[in-house]
């Protein structure tokens, strides 16, 4: 090999490097727990901002986060958060924090002594451990109740609780297991600002969530699982159109005719799969394979003054629905 | 190794420590180990409390007896088993170990820190126990005008000190088998019940099987003869510069063996 090769490897692979030190690195990850299937196959590179996993339960959603946090060992495959092995949690853990969906805790602690007992356990000195435990408790909005027994804690306190020991040590990878299980729809409004303010820092945001509207509404990207495998991945706003499947619901003028003559027209274009007149006779639902080249045509078409169009509402662009077309519909 | 991973391994072990003992000593598992720590004292006192008043009698006719009845190997055994299984089991049957696997920290470093806490809770609590029984021994109304006036004699205050520095030993042997029964084992109670019976049929196994165990080289140590019953099967003692050193390097080998073993390990409650 060339000195021009060698330097040419050396400059990639330090670019390498430098790129999945700033990425959460799926390689090929299997996990199996004997026979059963956890996740199968995952490749996944996840950069800074807010992603989401969605799936149904058993989808492998926890499995995911488990493995990400060195808490399960991948049976395939490589898996690595920020450059760091999950094999190494004196180094992982600096850097990464999880919030697990085990509503337990260990005996007889206040709220203020698990989070500093921790922090003191990773290492830090008892001084800065109260310092980081009072900023952290004082984000989740609990220090009024920071030294009563976790065993009194209400559902959404010991949530809050688990919350703020997560984010104790300020990593850089936040890893929430149903973060918003529990809480009041007044917390969980400022949870998820919270994690908006955490996402806008620069943090690694992983969250899963059953509620699909605010994983919506706070999600930069998301993940779709299915029976342990990615079925889909990427902005919320284009993860359907990789799957070739989209809906739109264009409200038309209030001119039946004018409705069924956009219907007559929908049907001329190949990548249409349906075309139905809603029950008011108000709008028309259409269903396209290629919905870049139907709004396309739909520009040509109200260009041509054949027909008005007073709305165009894309249903599916919301997570929910793509949950539905992708899970629900298997 | 450097200095500062020296230091702040230390620091982690201290952190460790302070939540582990607080949980040995008053959480809701210690009253068992209580319990078993103290039943060699209300042995004694019964068997004390039993007998009439009598005029002193000569030590060497009861006294062989009555140490061996303070003797809390019994209870010691059940003791360590409770305590150091629990470290880990513990954790995970109340789901909370992923908190220690969730923190900035080496699992051999949480295993060591572990370790520890279970070896001091046992040793305090053992060592005092083995103290109480033998004070309860010498002092007894039986042996008062002689013990009295003979306790702080060399030989007494030299039979007390060897007997707890066996106490620590047995903690330290027991202490690190047991903490690896509890990483390997669902259920560690059935090896746990194993050694407890390999240990208590030891005065019937020839020489050669009786050096695999703990329990010889403890006996070993002691400062007076102890009988094991006309059934046992006489076996030279293992000299203390053999026993002491084995003991040790045992414990040390178990130890790197849960290293092993915990920094392989799962969180996976459910099929725990």
């Amino acid at each position: 090999m060339s000195l021009i090769q060698q330097s040419n490897v050396a400059i990639r692979r330090s670019r390498d490097d430098r790129t999945s030190e700033q990425l959460i690195v799926f390689d090929n990850v299997s996990k199996f727990y004997g026979e059963i299937l956890g996740v199968n196959r995952v490749s996944l590179e996840i950069p800074a901002g807010i992603t989401s996993l969605v799936g149904p339960n058993g989808a492998g959603k926890t499995t995911l986060m488990n493995l990400m946090c060195g808490l399960l060992r991948p049976t395939r495959g490589k898996l690595t958060v920020l450059g760091i092995p999950t094999d190494q949690p004196e180094r992982l853990f600096r850097k990464v924090g999880y919030c697990s969906q085990f509503d337990s805790f260990p005996r007889g602690l206040t709220g203020r002594e698990f989070i500093s007992a921790f922090l003191m356990v990773s290492g830090f000195p008892r001084s800065e451990a109260h310092e980081l435990t009072e900023g952290a408790l004082s984000r989740v909005e609990l220090l009024p109740a920071a030294d009563r027994k976790i065993g009194a804690y209400s559902k959404g306190m010991r949530q809050r609780v688990r919350l703020a020991q997560s984010i104790a040590h300020q990593p850089s990878v936040l890893i929430l297991d149903e973060p918003l299980n529990g809480l009041d729809p007044m917390v969980r409004a400022e949870t998820i600002a919270l994690f908006k303010q955490l996402a806008a820092d620069g943090l690694h945001l992983i969250i899963s969530s059953h509620i699909l509207h605010e994983v919506d509404m706070m999600s930069d990207r998301v993940v779709l699982l299915n029976n342990g495998y990615v079925v889909a991945e990427g902005a919320i706003h284009g993860c359907a159109r990789r799957n070739g499947r989209r809906a739109s619901d264009a409200g038309a003028d209030s001119l039946q005719s004018s409705v069924r003559r956009w219907r007559r027209r929908c049907f001329g274009k190949t990548d249409v799969v349906e075309a139905r007149v809603h029950d008011d006779k108000q709008g028309l639902f259409v269903k396209t394979r290629n919905p870049d080249q139907f709004y396309l045509s739909l520009n040509d078409v109200v260009a041509q003054g054949e027909i008005s169009v007073e709305s165009i509402t894309p249903v599916d662009d919301d997570l929910s629905a793509v949950y539905e077309y992708l899970i629900g519909a298997q | 190794m450097r200095g500062a991973d020296v230091s702040l391994w230390l620091r982690q072990i201290g952190a460790i420590l302070r939540l582990e003992l607080k949980k040995n000593f008053f959480g809701k598992r210690s009253l068992l180990v209580y319990l078993l720590a103290l039943m060699p004292i209300g042995l004694l006192m019964l068997v004390e409390l039993g007998k009439p008043a009598r005029q002193a009698e000569p030590v060497s006719d009861h006294l062989f007896d009555l140490l061996q009845l303070a003797n809390p190997a019994h209870g010691r055994v059940f003791g360590c088993a409770w305590i150091f299984m629990n470290l880990f089991r513990g954790e995970i049957v109340d789901r909370s170990l992923h908190y220690y696997f969730l923190s900035s920290v080496r699992r051999e470093v949480l295993v060591t820190g572990k370790y520890v806490s279970g070896l001091l809770t046992s040793i305090i609590l053992f060592t005092t126990v083995t103290i109480v029984c033998m004070l309860l021994v010498f002092l007894s109304r039986n042996f008062c005008s002689q013990m009295r006036a003979s306790f702080w004699m060399a030989r007494a205050l030299a039979s007390c000190c060897g007997m707890c520095a066996i106490t620590i030993l047995a903690c330290v042997g027991y202490g690190a088998f047991f903490l690896v029964v509890g990483l390997f084992f669902r259920n560690p109670i059935i090896p746990a019940l194993l050694l407890y019976g390999w240990e208590w049929i030891n005065f019937l196994l020839p020489p050669l099987l009786k050096k695999i165990s703990v329990i010889h080289y403890l006996n070993s140590l002691v400062p007076v003869p102890i009988s094991e019953g006309p059934f046992a099967v006489v076996a030279e003692p293992t000299p203390a510069w053999i026993s002491i050193p084995g003991l040790l390097i045992v414990t040390a080998l178990v130890l790197i063996l849960a290293g092993t073993r915990i920094h392989r390990m799962e969180v996976r409650y459910g099929s725990d």
